[in-house]
């Protein structure tokens, strides 16, 4: 065994219930991976007290027969969620000193099934982010590099601290949230599985919000199996948040193994973009090939809104998130900087707690519902959200059964490498994903490649509302033809 | 907004130094629901209890918290609209809306902008001098009610108390059909009985369950409506009619000096009885209102509102007409007893087998006269309906006079008990013994020939003799008893 924390979920599962080892030896395995990994600065919070409690709860119940779908399986928790009596700050000075009363529904779910909590991840600040550069914590680095150069990498963001923690294994599996890319960028980026279920899916109670109509909570993981085992407890209806859905969670790992003979798979036009890499391009022939060899239909399609995608995405978004983050304005929790009177109070609360990407968006989105733009920017985002949601509709209705593309136009870059950049190229990271949230779609990221500097890339499904059974069973085979992506040297510990 | 389309009664009309005007009213009623619940938390309504001791982690606007929607609140709203004969909308929209205070935790306000849940309803309005007037329903629509900021408790700081943070309002738009102070006082109230009827809204004004924002506007007989002036959170019917008052007169004497109004928000200070500006329309808010994404688009189904209206109460102007056809009641007598409801199940009750109009009369006015005196409400009478009804029938009987009755009120109202035992006890009983009667006139007639003989002349006269009568029987003797004696002595017919 090269070591216990390089097992899988499944295989923590079977090795736990065949008592190969107990879950507080797994757990201080994956302590001990935190504590050398510190460089990474994927956690911004540990929590090894209770860490061990959990696990040590887990084994007595594995001892008495009585184990639940996740015991004893040490898990990362996106800094989004709210966690009860943990640091639970969105990764921002904002939320200075904040310990929440109250457990989110998704992180209930994962206790409630025997999961093992490390610690809080970063993140880019509230969620506001694709390198993960925002967090007020500082940013996290890939723990993949380049195989010519020690040259940082970013992971990715938003959920970059779940994606890295997954690769450099400081957890087996990690919650994280996606509103435009957030799972399935940094997933891509660190050769890990990132799924973002469909709306409603998972239960937003709890978790920090970012842009309500667009957040959606998903795994990260090793592999396919994970990604499902993990979203099967993850989801459920919630009647605390009426945006959830009431549809049965069917068992996604049961839906493994059935190949995809027979599916249909789209392939959008839209998605082949003008000066893409060639190794992007490469990397999707290959994905179609590997689908065609298992049986699978190719099928051109066209989803012609998606080039509108990206801007009305960054009119939706910012429009809801300058009214979600209006709450932190400094009079009950986080942190507050006096002055003379109450809007002095605000405005040197709200200048110094936000970092200078979530200030951007948020006047982005106070600007686009202000009187006399609300009809030219808001109104006609969200006619443009209808059409990208009405191009899936159609295809979906023509009988394909998923959809491939490139999951990002790039693989990781350097840290600081878009400091000068302007904030539309790192938005350019979200071309392939956005349109996913948009459309409330699910959406999963596979591992399928390296480039020619070994650095890891990854192909995207996107499938029918509340049918992410048919992302895992198409995105296992993306997997067994690519192969596993595994970090090859551990430079940092 | 609409014209108006009103005769215009010269009496309503304002005289002013330049000629007559116009005073056109609009109303905005603020009605707290009658809920154990807030709008969107289970917190409690209840009103009192020590500050912030009715908050929610919803209403305290905790990170990751979500709103889910209260049913029994939008039964009550949709019974109101039902009770003013208003459109019910099956499907309507939350939106937010967004301004910074200390006392509105999320930073907005949910509320209902385009879409609400009620549309155009009518309310009727019985003036004193007989005619009826009809004030149009814009609309009604549901939203939160934000928290109390208290700034006199502490030199340096200001405290918010949240019990109220979230409270459901329904908010009553007039269309701007009102015309004189009085009509505005008397819209106010028969909308509070509305309200009162359907148990829908305390109205308890002097705990704020009950508030109106006036606009007000004048303009010349026949023109265009003028700029209008918007008189916030008056909290008393009095208010309305001062803040009214004032203001018209304010407006017109600018424009008859040759200004112009500035559209504005006005506060009025009750002490003086004058308006004063609160801020003008290049200050207004721009409340970037949009589509709550955390809430779905209000629905439910027709059957539901055919089933709250089946179970409606009798409301004030049927009741009224009830009264009128069946109790053959004046117009007058019915719209006081129909004004509060428990009024008029107290002369239902008093009424029921007897002489209406004699419950009708001693409802109005000797029960609420001597309740007005000792400043109580019909629910704290300390005469029951049915003593009240028991006083009636002993008149009913012949047992006692109409005005040992008032008598017998006066004693069951300080000092209760059973009216038929207190006549008993008492001795109250009338004489009827006709001879008993003829004896006292021959008495009386006998000790004054002087005046006997002027009666013979002058038959009015005779009432001096009656007065002499009842007064040597202690008021007992029969009235017409009494008469017939005399006429008979005096030989007067």
């Amino acid at each position: 065994m090269s070591g216990i924390t390089d097992l899988t979920i499944a295989e923590i599962r079977d090795g736990l219930g065949r008592k190969q080892f107990s879950a507080v030896e797994l757990a201080k395995g994956y302590l001990a991976n935190m504590e050398k990994a510190r460089a990474l600065n994927a956690y911004v919070a540990e929590t090894p007290e209770k860490a061990l409690a959990m696990a040590a709860e887990s084994d007595k119940r594995i001892a008495a027969g009585t184990a639940r779908a996740l015991e004893g399986v040490p898990l990362g928790i996106k800094d989004l969620f709210c966690t009860e009596g943990v640091h639970s700050q969105a990764a921002s000075h904002i939320l200075d000193g904040f310990k929440p009363v109250y457990e989110s529904t998704v992180t209930a779910n994962l206790w409630r099934d025997g999961a093992v909590m490390l610690g809080k991840l970063n993140m880019d600040e509230f969620a506001m982010g694709s390198s993960n550069e925002t967090s007020y914590y500082g940013p996290v680095t890939n723990p993949w590099r380049s195989r010519n150069s020690n040259a940082p990498l970013v992971p990715g963001g938003s959920s970059g601290g779940s994606a890295a923690a997954v690769a450099a294994r400081l957890c087996a599996g990690a919650t994280a949230t996606d509103t435009g890319g957030s799972i399935r960028q940094p997933a891509a980026f660190t050769g890990t599985v990132g799924i973002k279920p469909t709306y409603g899916r998972c239960s937003r109670w709890g978790i920090v919000a970012f842009a309500s109509s667009l957040d959606q909570a998903g795994p990260i993981a090793r592999d396919v199996r994970d990604a499902a085992i993990l979203l099967k407890s993850m989801a459920s209806v919630d009647p605390k948040d009426t945006t959830s859905v009431d549809v049965p969670v069917p068992d996604y790992e049961a839906a493994l193994g059935q190949g995809v003979k027979g599916l249909r798979i789209g392939l959008p036009k839209e998605y082949r973009l003008d000066g893409m890499p060639a190794e992007i391009e490469k990397l999707w022939e290959q994905g179609k090939e590997w689908l065609k060899d298992a049986g699978a239909e190719l099928v051109d399609i066209s989803l012609p809104h998606t080039k509108y995608a990206l801007p009305a995405y960054y009119i939706v978004a910012p429009a809801e998130a300058s009214s979600n983050l209006a709450r932190y304005d400094g009079v009950r929790y986080g942190l507050r900087v006096p002055g003379d009177d109450v809007i002095a109070m605000y405005e040197n609360t709200r200048a110094a707690g936000f970092g200078k990407e979530v200030r951007r968006r948020i006047l982005i989105g106070t600007y686009v519902l202000s009187a006399g733009y609300y009809d030219a920017y808001y109104i006609r985002a969200q006619k443009v959200r209808a059409l990208i949601k009405r191009d899936f509709d159609l295809a979906f209705e023509a009988g394909i059964d998923a959809i491939l593309t490139p999951a990002t136009p790039s693989a990781a870059f350097g840290l600081a490498a878009m400091a000068t950049a302007s904030p539309i190229e790192m938005y350019l990271n979200d071309i392939f994903t956005v349109t996913v949230n948009m459309a409330g779609l699910p959406g999963i990221a596979v591992p399928a490649g390296l480039t020619g500097d070994g650095l890891p890339l990854g192909l995207q499904l996107i499938g029918r509302p509340f049918d992410e059974a048919m992302l895992f069973r198409a995105g296992e085979v993306i997997e067994q033809a690519a192969g596993r992506f595994p970090v090859s040297e551990k430079w940092w510990a | 907004m609409n014209e108006a389309v009103r005769t215009k009664k010269p009496s309503k009309l304002i005289r002013g130094a330049t000629g007559d005007w116009e005073v056109v009213i609009g109303m905005e009623v603020h009605a707290q629901v009658a809920s154990n619940a807030k709008l969107f938390s289970g917190a409690s309504t209840e009103f009192g209890g020590a500050p912030n001791d009715h908050v929610s982690l919803v209403d305290a606007a905790m990170p990751g918290m979500l709103p889910v929607i209260n049913r029994e609140c939008v039964a009550q709203a949709v019974r109101t609209g039902l009770g003013l004969k208003a459109a019910i909308n099956l499907r309507s929209v939350f939106d937010r809306k967004n301004y910074f205070y200390p006392d509105l935790p999320q930073g907005y306000q949910i509320s209902q902008y385009k879409q609400p849940v009620v549309g155009e309803g009518a309310v009727e309005v019985d003036m004193p001098d007989g005619e009826t007037i009809t004030v149009g329903i814009e609309r009604l629509h549901l939203e939160q009610d934000a928290g109390k900021s208290i700034h006199d408790q502490s030199p340096t700081m200001s405290l918010v108390d949240l019990n109220r943070s979230g409270v459901a309002l329904m908010e009553i738009v007039s269309k701007p059909d009102i015309r004189s102070s009085e009509e505005a006082r008397l819209y106010l109230t028969k909308l509070r009985t509305i309200l009162r009827y359907l148990g829908t809204c305390d109205g308890d004004m002097e705990k704020g369950s009950l508030r109106a924002d006036v606009n007000v506007s004048v303009r010349r007989p026949g023109e265009p409506l003028g700029t209008r002036c918007e008189i916030k959170n008056v909290n008393s019917i009095r208010f309305v009619g001062q803040a009214v008052d004032y203001e018209a007169r304010r407006q017109i004497e600018i424009i008859e000096e040759g200004g112009t109004i500035d559209q504005e928000t006005r506060l009025l200070d009750a002490s003086k009885g004058e308006t004063r500006s609160m801020r003008s329309k290049e200050e207004a808010h721009d409340y970037r209102y949009f589509p709550d994404p955390d809430l779905l688009p209000l629905e439910f189904e027709q059957g539901w509102v055919d089933g709250l209206a089946a179970e409606l109460p009798e409301l004030p102007d049927a009741k009224k007409t009830r009264f009128i056809a069946g109790h053959g009641l004046s117009a007058y007598d019915a719209t006081v007893l129909t004004a509060e409801k428990e009024t008029a199940d107290y002369f239902e009750a008093v009424a029921r087998g007897r002489d209406a109009k004699l419950a009708a009369n001693w409802v109005i006015n000797e029960l609420a006269g001597r309740l007005n005196r000792e400043g109580k409400s019909i629910v704290d009478t300390p005469v029951s309906a049915a003593q009240l009804g028991a006083i009636l029938d002993l008149i009913g009987e012949n047992v006692i006079s109409g005005k040992i009755a008032k008598d017998l009120f006066e004693i069951v109202f300080a000092e209760g008990g059973d009216p038929r035992e207190i006549v008993e006890k008492r001795g109250m009983k009338q004489v009827t013994d006709t001879g008993a009667i003829e004896k006292v006139v021959a008495e009386i007639v006998a000790a004054n020939p002087d005046k006997a003989e002027q009666a013979r002349l002058k038959p009015a006269m005779i009432g001096w003799f009656v007065g002499q009568v009842m007064k040597a029987s202690g008021g007992k003797a029969n009235p017409q008893a009494v008469n017939a004696a005399l006429k008979a002595k005096l030989g007067m017919e």
